[in-house]
């Protein structure tokens, strides 16, 4: 699919209204390999909508669900809200960064894995928590964050 | 416990609508829609004493008729679903679990304020419940029960689903409007409030997904025997979310009046082996910490405002005496930095000033003047931020202020009693 494409597949199933940019947005991210708005997209969706191209960077840029910056193949959002702080986020951080050999905000060398903190993600009984792509994993302790990672990068999912 | 308004979770298949209604589903809308008039329903409701489950705990039936009282061709109910206060999960419970009891629930707001459109807006961080939404609207839509003509009589209401992109403050009402209006979601100054001019300027009627889920109750038992549950000042029952160090972290239904310390100890059976309680912050990070001493307070509106606080979301989070007061702060308190809408000064910039002056504390530097400053800063963001994110932000950093300040001050005298902060014995060391 061209990146025009992907712009025009998304207005027409969100819709066209001023009001339907954010979930344009979030569709045009949706089918993004690298999890992102581009520029050129943005664009596109400006002129589309017919709204300012500085509101729709603003929007993008607002809400953190959205990004406007190249990403990983695969999103790692590490929870660091009260209850996971509580229940050890810090050491998750540390095993996820030693793991991946990346900071956290970093995108591996291979593209395949970014690192980001997350907002409470509503899986605060399973803390410390985290968002892997579009599924929470909870409990997390070594075990686990080596298997999510061997898991994606042998492509079992 | 109680299973009053949590009853058909995980007991029905969330999108049978013949299960919904053999479970006595649409009993409180058909009520409602054919033998009562919308006065009668929002009179109902106001014997019912329900208030906000939201966070502010304002009077439902109040804010019911400020929208019904208003003039307008258009007017619109929007369902809260954006669950953003950390350590909340229990409107996840009931969108996944029985979503037409919540949309239920806004059909009958609907036809008490004269409401033809409706949204939900939904967290972004909950795609699956958006899923569950989305057949559950199409479903009612299928049968009669939204569209034109509701049940063949004269009311017509509709309902879409919109999505957040992750931002906290969406969660407040007036940012929630932006956001549906394809805005950056930052708050609105306030008056005019949402029931005189909300979305796109028309009276708009904002509730939390738990709220709505109360009606189709109140209106199938009435509201008499609706009130026998809970104590006078706070009717009916709460779902509390529950996380940290207990052995049963999870989403409980319990009647008004219930203890801090039945919760922790009988419904969520106690702490995790060899963990020692320290304090519980509830309603989220926005919340007080309340330490042990405290755990007899009773969770109800009159109860807690003697001690200047609110239950907020129902959140209950058991933090355990291995956490740092002054760390554990500084992380809320990045949350809030992080979540800032960024337009009024006292919020934008209190919250960077909380997190330095803490880290001169974790760092060994603190002074006793620092101390006086959180307070002040403190103050001032309460009194003079412009929405509910800016004013509670810094509740958690008060409330540990007033009831554990000897632990703020042995960080002055070089000292973490936890010993998990930057601080150890005197030599601020990197963590
Ligand atoms: C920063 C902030 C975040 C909020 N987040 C939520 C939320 O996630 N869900 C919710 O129902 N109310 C939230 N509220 C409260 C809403 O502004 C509003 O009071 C509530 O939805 C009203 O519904 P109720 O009267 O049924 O409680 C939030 C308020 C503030 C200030
Ligand atoms: S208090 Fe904070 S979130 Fe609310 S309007 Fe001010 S800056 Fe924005
Ligand atoms: S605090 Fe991490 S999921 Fe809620």
């Amino acid at each position: 699919m061209t990146k025009t494409e992907n712009v025009l597949r998304a207005i027409e199933e969100a819709g066209n209204t001023e009001d339907k940019l954010i979930e344009v947005l979030l569709k045009v991210q949706e089918r993004s390999r690298e999890n992102y708005i581009t520029e050129n997209q943005l664009e596109e969706i400006s002129q589309e909508l017919e709204i300012p191209l500085s509101k729709v960077y603003g929007v993008a840029s607002f809400y953190s669900l959205l990004s406007t910056h190249r990403r990983g193949e695969n999103v790692i959002q590490i929870c660091n809200s009260g209850p996971c702080y509580v229940r050890g986020s810090r050491n998750v951080v540390n095993m996820f960064e030693s793991a991946l050999g990346i900071k956290m905000g970093e995108v591996t060398d291979d593209g395949k894995f970014s690192l980001e903190f997350t907002s409470c993600i509503g899986s605060c009984d399973v803390a410390p928590a985290a968002k892997i792509n579009e599924e929470v994993c909870g409990n997390l302790d070594k075990k686990k964050i080596d298997e999510i990672i061997n898991n994606i990068r042998e492509g079992v999912k | 416990m109680v299973n009053l308004l949590s009853k058909l979770c995980g007991k029905i298949s969330p999108l049978s609508i013949k299960e919904y209604k053999e479970s006595g589903g649409f009993e409180g809308l058909e009520k409602a829609i054919f033998k009562m008039s919308p006065k009668e329903v929002i009179d109902e409701v106001k014997n019912s004493n329900l208030r906000g489950r939201g966070g502010a705990a304002f009077p439902t039936a109040l804010k019911w008729n400020f929208v019904a009282m208003e003039n307008s061709e258009d007017k619109f109910v929007i369902c809260n679903a954006d669950e953003g206060e950390p350590g909340t999960f229990k409107d996840k419970v009931l969108l996944d679990g029985c979503p037409f009891q919540v949309i239920e629930g806004m059909i009958i707001a609907a036809y008490a304020v004269g409401a033809n459109k409706g949204y939900i807006y939904i967290r972004g961080e909950y795609p699956k419940s958006k899923e569950i939404l989305i057949s559950g609207v199409k479903i009612l839509q299928e049968e009669g029960y939204l569209g034109n003509k509701i049940l063949g009589k004269d009311f017509s209401f509709d309902i879409e689903i919109r999505s957040g992109a992750g931002a906290y403050v969406c969660g407040e009402e007036t940012a929630l409007i932006e956001s549906i209006e394809g805005n950056p979601g930052r708050s609105r100054f306030k008056p005019p409030y949402p029931p005189n001019k909300g979305l796109w300027g028309k009276p708009t009627l904002v509730n939390n997904v738990e709220t709505l889920a109360n009606i189709p109750v109140i209106l199938s038992i009435g509201s008499e025997e609706y009130k026998k549950y809970g104590t006078e000042s706070s009717t009916g029952t709460k779902l509390l979310s529950v996380s940290g160090r207990v052995v049963n972290k999870g989403v409980y239904e319990i009647e008004f009046g219930t203890t801090l310390k039945e919760v922790v100890y009988d419904i969520c059976e106690g702490m995790e082996e060899g963990k020692k309680i320290k304090f519980v912050q509830l309603g989220g990070s926005s919340g007080a910490c309340l330490p042990e001493s405290l755990l007899d307070t009773k969770l109800d509106f009159d109860e807690l405002r003697k001690l200047e606080i609110g239950l907020g979301s129902g959140a209950v989070l058991v933090v355990d005496d291995s956490i740092c007061v002054v760390d554990f702060v500084k992380n809320a308190t990045k949350f809030f930095d992080h979540e800032s809408c960024g337009k009024c000064t006292p919020c934008r910039e209190g919250n960077k000033h909380i997190i330095k002056i803490l880290d001169n504390l974790t760092n060994g530097e603190g002074t006793e003047r620092d101390l006086k400053l959180l307070n002040e800063i403190a103050m001032v963001m309460k009194q003079a931020s412009l929405c509910g994110l800016g004013q509670a932000a810094p509740t958690a950093l008060l409330t540990t202020l007033k009831y554990f300040e000897d632990e703020y001050k042995n960080h002055i005298k070089y000292n973490c009693p936890a010993g998990t902060c930057s601080l150890k014995e005197g030599v601020a060391i990197n963590v």
